[in-house]
This record gives structure tokens, C-alpha cells and sequence, in this order.
């Protein structure tokens, strides 16, 4: 492994074996309907939001593991959070593999997170195979964050939809598909946003400071890449990044920018607002559509940057801002 | 170079979409004018069932409060306020759907902990800033002698 500054260079190129997408019916419905695993009841026929939650999960795992004919038992280590207060949903799907957990939380950068963690235990030797997964739940996330379902409020434009749905990958050291050859954590970035409809905005920079400086330490520039991802910055967010990365830096991502929270949804059609959100998105996306064009070779090298605000129940009410974090992966055909 | 905060709301305030203010004033209008008329209709229909002018007033906001409790329940509600917004929040229908959707969306927690310690965490504001304003306009009233 060699280290560029802040960004980890796999030189083994841990492999993104397979990956599995399972997520609700309204995402199914979605522009990517097709290419998800499996599209389900948001109830999952559970009694509670936070255990369909779980199920969506458990059902990624169970068939990232099948996908990449790859048992419980070898793997080494899964590394999975989600949205939920204490990690519930990872928690209560998990339990019932026979695997070590590590639970991580970075807010709706999660899968970048754990898919960054995993590779890198790959690269050090330290495990064959890991699993990388996150998950969200719009019913759970909107119980936890926001109102209740049947409350009659109003949602402003810059609101975002949370994915239901969970994504898991198996990174491994042997087989064959696509590869993770670098992997950067992020920093947190404040740009003083107090707006908690408006998370795009709140991540942008995080997402800047994250693709600037992953471009600056691997000294390439955007058009070295078939696309740059952010996890689910949505309409305004992603509109905000290509504005302060040319601002700040003069650095022009247009081309080949796109955001898992516009792919997901249809803007026209579907009423999302600014588009998806949450971890379960970018999860969703990246191990699905994402590996299929990379396994495909239809895109070569992919620079994944999950994005995450960090807010909890508790700072908008004690008047803290929204702070960003965006972690990096990147990946090659 | 890291651009100011106050430069970076400036940008948010340009990039992010606005909330159409007059197509929500003109709904909000309609709505709440409309549940207001309907409020008067009930008012007349009690009185005209021989009802003393307290009560009608009270049997009205009973009624409106059950309309909306069964909208919220089979899920109507939230629909036509996504349209009505203010139109429906305003009124003694918000109100109700305030204490109705917690005390549905919690009982996945139990009758206990669930719908009974969650059922005013929306509306528990304010009853309590309601009473108080009650209470000094009370102590006000009496002694000014307004009554």
C-alpha cells in the first residue's frame, strides 16, 4: 500500500467481488428499477419500520454473499452502519450471521465508509473477504429525524427523499470484477448551513473539499475519470459542488459528475423533491447499476464519494449547524 | 481558496429552488376559508337541531376534530395537506392530526411508551404555551374587570 498524503493507494487492488441491492417500491419505480435485486413492500411484512429496515439489510447481505459464492463463514469482518440511534437496523440484520461486525457511522457516507474500511483490510493482508454494507428507511429515517407519516406539514423544495433500502458488497482479495484501488477519508466541513431541508447544501462542501483534494494528492484531473459519484447530494447539492469546485478551485466536474440521489428517482414524475437521500441510496446504486457498468466495462474508472450530514436529533435544536463528511473510493474496471 | 459562510448562503439562497408562495397562499386560503365556511354551516345545522350558541360552537370543533382524526387514521389527511398547508394546519384540524399521527406512528413502542408518552409530543407545545396565555389573560381580565 502506498500513501499519497491523506489517500490510501491499494496496490493489491482488492476486488468489489459482488454487490446486491434490495430497496422498496418506490425506488423500484425509479429510472434504476430494473437494476436492483430485488424490489419489496416498504414493511417487508414486519411489524415495525426499524425491523423492515433490518430485513431490507439482511436480504442485501444474503445476496451480495450468494452473488459472490461466498459463505458467513468467510468473511473475516463486515463493516455496516445506518441512519438509526445506536446502528438498530445493522444491529438486528447481523445478528443473525455468523460473522464479526464492526459497526461504523458515517451518516449517509456510510457505504463509502465501510467499502473504504474493507478494502483496506483486503489490502493489509488483514482479511480475504469483507463485507461492506449500509442501509435506510424512509418510514424510520422520518420517525427518528422528522414528523410523523400521517402529520399534514408541508416539504420544501430543497427536501430530500430518504432511499428504503439497503446495499451490500464482498470485497475480496481472490476472483474476478471490478477493483478498489484508492480510498481517501474525509474531514468534516462546515459551511455554517442551520437548514435541515436543505442536506444537499450542507454536504456540498465536504464533497468539494474530498473530490479537490483526492484529485490533488493522485495529481489527475476529472476527465482521467469515466464518472465522479457522490452518494446523495440531489439536485441542489450536486448544483453546489460544481459551483465551489470552480469557485474555490477552478476545477470543472461537470462532465463527469453525477450524484445516486438523481439517478435513483425520476424528478418529473416521481414527487422526491431534490431526489433520494440516506445511506441505503448510495448503497443501492454503487452494487447494483454501479458494479453492473464497471463488470460491463462500460465505465472504467468510477470515483465514489459517499456523502454524509452529520446531524443527530438533538444539534438543530441546541442551534448547532449541519456539518458535511465525504469519504472516497475509487474504482476500476 | 475556502469561500466565506456568508458568501456560501448566498450561493445556497441563488442554487436552491423556492417554495411557490403564492400558489401556497392562494391553497392555504381556499382551504382554510373552506373549513371556516363548513365550520359555519355545522354551526347553523346545530343551532337549527335546537342547540344552545355554546354548544354549537363546541359540537363544531368536535365534529371537525373527528373528520379529521378518521382522515388522519386512513391516511387522507396528510395528502390534502401536502396541498393546503397552512389551509389545514391552522384550523382546530391541525391540531387534531397533531395529536392523531404521533399516537398512530408510535404504537410500534406500546400503548404506554408508545401512543400515550408520544401522543402531544407535537401538540404539547402548545396546550402548554396555550394554558399559560390562557391563565394571564385570565389574571388580566380579572383584574381589569373586563367581564
Amino acid at each position: 500500500m502506498k500513501k499519497l498524503d491523506k489517500t490510501y493507494i491499494l496496490e493489491t487492488k482488492p476486488l468489489f467481488l459482488a454487490g446486491a441491492g434490495v430497496v422498496s417500491h418506490i425506488e423500484g419505480q425509479g429510472p434504476l428499477g430494473n437494476e436492483f435485486d430485488k424490489v419489496e413492500d416498504p414493511s417487508m411484512g414486519e411489524d415495525s419500520w426499524e425491523s423492515a429496515e433490518s430485513a431490507f439489510h439482511k436480504e442485501a447481505t444474503t445476496l451480495a454473499l450468494k452473488k459472490a459464492g461466498r459463505t458467513e463463514s468467510d468473511i473475516s469482518l463486515a463493516f455496516s452502519g445506518d441512519l438509526l440511534n445506536q446502528s438498530m437496523s445493522t444491529c438486528f440484520s447481523l445478528k443473525s450471521f455468523n460473522m464479526p461486525i464492526c459497526g461504523l457511522y458515517g451518516a449517509c457516507s456510510t457505504m463509502a465508509l465501510s467499502m473504504a474500511v474493507g478494502a483496506l483490510f483486503v489490502e493489509c493482508g488483514l482479511a480475504e473477504n469483507t463485507l461492506a454494507a449500509a442501509s435506510s428507511h424512509f418510514c424510520s429515517a422520518e420517525k427518528q429525524f422528522r414528523q410523523p407519516l400521517e402529520y399534514g406539514g408541508q416539504r420544501p423544495p430543497t427536501a430530500q427523499r430518504t432511499v428504503t433500502g439497503a446495499g451490500a458488497a464482498v470485497i475480496s482479495s481472490s476472483g474476478s470484477g471490478p477493483h478498489i484501488t484508492a480510498a481517501r477519508f474525509g474531514r468534516i466541513i462546515d459551511y455554517g448551513v442551520t437548514d435541515e431541508n436543505n442536506m444537499g447544501a450542507a454536504m456540498a462542501p465536504s464533497a468539494a473539499d474530498s473530490i479537490w483534494n483526492f484529485l490533488k494528492e493522485t495529481n489527475t484531473k476529472p476527465e482521467d475519470y469515466s464518472m465522479i459519484l457522490t452518494g446523495d447530494l440531489g439536485y441542489t447539492g450536486s448544483d453546489l459542488l460544481l459551483q465551489l469546485l470552480i469557485r474555490e478551485h477552478n476545477c470543472d466536474i461537470s462532465k463527469v459528475h453525477n450524484d445516486c440521489g438523481i439517478l435513483i428517482f425520476n424528478k418529473e414524475e416521481q414527487d422526491v423533491h431534490c431526489g433520494g437521500s440516506g445511506c441505503g441510496c448510495s448503497a443501492a446504486v454503487v452494487c447494483t447499476y454501479i458494479h453492473r457498468l464497471l463488470r460491463e466495462g462500460r465505465l472504467k474508472k468510477v470515483l465514489f464519494v459517499g456523502t454524509g450530514a452529520l446531524v443527530s436529533t438533538v444539534s438543530p435544536l441546541q442551534n448547532d449547524p449541519v456539518p458535511g463528511i465525504s469519504h472516497a473510493v475509487l474504482l476500476e474496471a | 481558496m475556502r469561500i466565506s459562510n456568508e458568501e456560501y448562503s448566498e450561493m445556497i439562497n441563488k442554487t436552491a429552488p423556492k417554495s411557490p408562495i403564492v400558489k401556497d397562499c392562494i391553497f392555504a386560503f381556499l382551504f382554510g376559508g373552506g373549513i371556516c365556511a363548513f365550520g359555519e354551516v355545522l354551526r347553523t345545522m346545530f343551532l337549527n337541531m335546537g342547540a344552545s350558541e355554546d354548544n354549537a360552537k363546541t359540537y363544531v370543533c368536535l365534529t371537525l376534530i373527528a373528520i379529521t382524526a378518521i382522515l388522519t387514521g386512513i391516511g387522507v389527511f396528510d395528502k390534502i395537506a401536502k396541498i393546503a398547508g397552512a389551509g389545514t394546519i391552522v384550523p382546530i384540524t391541525g391540531f387534531a392530526n397533531s395529536v392523531v399521527a404521533p399516537a398512530m406512528e408510535f404504537q410500534t413502542e406500546g400503548r404506554i411508551m408508545g401512543t400515550g408518552a408520544n401522543m402531544f409530543k407535537l401538540s404539547g407545545p402548545v396546550i402548554v404555551y396555550g394554558c399559560s396565555a390562557a391563565v394571564i389573560y385570565g389574571v388580566i381580565a380579572y383584574l381589569f374587570k373586563l367581564y
